[in-house]
């Protein structure tokens, strides 16, 4: 193995997000590294050379921060906040598809490290973290050392590894709605643990305002929401009895089928990915309600 | 901030890292620049665990830690366990149970399976499984394993009743 031996090096780690900002404003292509967990693959592969400053974002402590504010029913979680975090209480309780989606990835070690901030900034189609933010319609809070701005999740992922982040700017906190109502996430792998997504789902029920969302993840540049499946299944959900029909499952799952864009890469085809996602979004609705009417 | 060398904290010892280049994980540190040869590396993107290490009692990937990011941190490798020559409960129990087979993935897995001990006393079998997902083995079929690990729970256990009693 041939080792390129760099004399000089920067390596910073900043302990406040006043000190992250600062350094990223006085050299806005600086790498930031939060849990490493794509980043260093990048980087031991041989596909990223960092080649100036590496920001750590590990030690921020107002990155590892969350808060549940109660009156305006919101949990805002510091983008350095670790998967095996979220899915702990209380967060998993107040965002259960989240601690959902967290579980599925990697193994323990890579929970660990991964960090919700690290998903979005990396933007991955088949980040796990994605489609529930999606889901949820995420607000993202930015900051940079000349201010901050409040971002819909939507317009912070713009396609494949891309975000709407500018030079200078990182993702400081993330602000999901704390909902009454089932939600969920599920994922298709070739297998059950340590896997990346060939096709994933995010189905969540507000069932104070009688609105479903579900957003699909891998089959796509971005996550791909699903307005048409969102609104038919709505309607066709009894909400007094939290019930449907199971014909109304199979129509669901052809919507959000039909709503996916996925490619065919060495993970899997677009056909598959196109079916698989309706499955999931059938089971992950059959799980949010009970069904009338016999077998679905 | 700028520095020439850095200095990282391994197993209660600070050892001065020169000659890194920028992005070398923390597992080429430990093996390469500090002389640390217990932790392995196969797959170098955190899908193996044969190089877990413990960061500030966090249980990663040493792939996957940039190694000039662990300043300041705690970490413990598979050397820092136990002194050589007394065996800790948990590899122990992998010689007892025959959980050892070509060796490569075991610190990994010590190491891992000591962090689970430590978060869940009695694990069941499929606990055992899931937390052990990420820690690669492909010669013993991980039935031995499991039986280790259980082992060391058992063990632990009748230790602190008696104790107790």
């Amino acid at each position: 193995m041939t080792v390129c031996k760099i004399p000089f090096m920067t390596v910073a780690v900043p302990t406040t997000l006043d000190d992250a900002v600062r350094l990223l404003a006085e050299q806005p292509d600086a790498m930031l590294l939060a849990g490493g967990t794509d980043a260093m693959v990048e980087i031991n592969d041989g596909h990223r050379r960092p080649d100036n400053l590496v920001i750590a974002l590990n030690r921020v402590g107002d990155l590892r921060a969350w808060r549940h504010d109660t009156k305006r029913r919101t949990l805002t979680i510091g983008a350095g906040v670790t998967y095996t975090e979220l899915m702990q209480e209380p967060i998993g309780r107040l965002a259960p598809a989240l601690a959902e989606a967290s579980r599925t990835v990697g193994s323990p070690q890579i929970r660990n490290a991964g960090t919700l901030g690290g998903n979005l900034g990396t933007c991955s189609p088949a980040g796990d973290g994605l489609p529930v933010l999606s889901a949820l319609d995420a607000q993202v809070r930015i900051v940079s050392a000349t201010g901050e701005r409040t971002a819909s999740v939507h317009d912070v992922m713009v396609g494949v590894k891309r975000t709407s982040l500018e030079p200078g700017e990182l993702i400081a906190e993330i602000v999901l709605p704390v909902l009454d109502g089932w939600q969920g996430y599920a994922k298709v792998g070739v297998r059950n643990a340590m896997v990346i997504a060939i096709a994933s789902a995010c189905l969540v029920v507000d069932a104070e305002s009688r609105h479903i969302s579900i957003a699909l993840g891998s089959v796509g540049p971005t996550v791909v929401r699903c307005p048409d499946a969102e609104q038919q299944l709505a309607a066709a959900v009894d909400w007094a009895a939290s019930s449907v029909p199971p014909e109304a499952l199979d129509e669901f799952a052809g919507l959000a089928s039909s709503a996916s864009r996925p490619i065919t890469d060495h993970r899997s085809t677009a056909d598959y990915r196109r079916h698989a996602v309706g499955v999931l979004g059938k089971r992950l609705a059959r799980r949010a309600f009970t069904t009338e009417g016999g077998r679905t | 901030m700028t520095h020439e060398f850095f200095t990282l904290r391994v197993n209660g010892t600070d050892h001065e890292v020169a000659d890194s280049w920028l992005g070398e994980s923390l597992l080429d540190v430990l093996r390469d620049r500090i002389g640390l040869m217990g932790s392995k590396g196969a797959c170098t993107q955190g899908e193996c665990g044969s190089c877990s290490v413990m960061v500030d009692e966090v249980l990663v990937c040493s792939c996957l830690v940039m190694g000039a990011s662990a300043v300041d941190q705690e970490i413990i490798t598979i050397e820092g366990v136990a002194p050589i020559g007394s065996p800790s409960d948990v590899q122990q129990a992998f010689v007892d149970a025959g959980a050892v087979q070509c060796g490569f993935c075991t610190p990994g897995l010590v190491m891992a399976v000591h962090d689970l001990l430590e978060r869940t006393e009695t694990p069941t079998e499929t606990e055992i499984r899931e937390e052990l997902a990420g820690n690669v083995c492909r010669c013993t079929g991980y039935g031995r394993i499991i039986d280790a690990v259980e082992r060391v729970s058992v063990q632990r256990r009748a230790t602190s009743q008696k104790e107790s009693s």
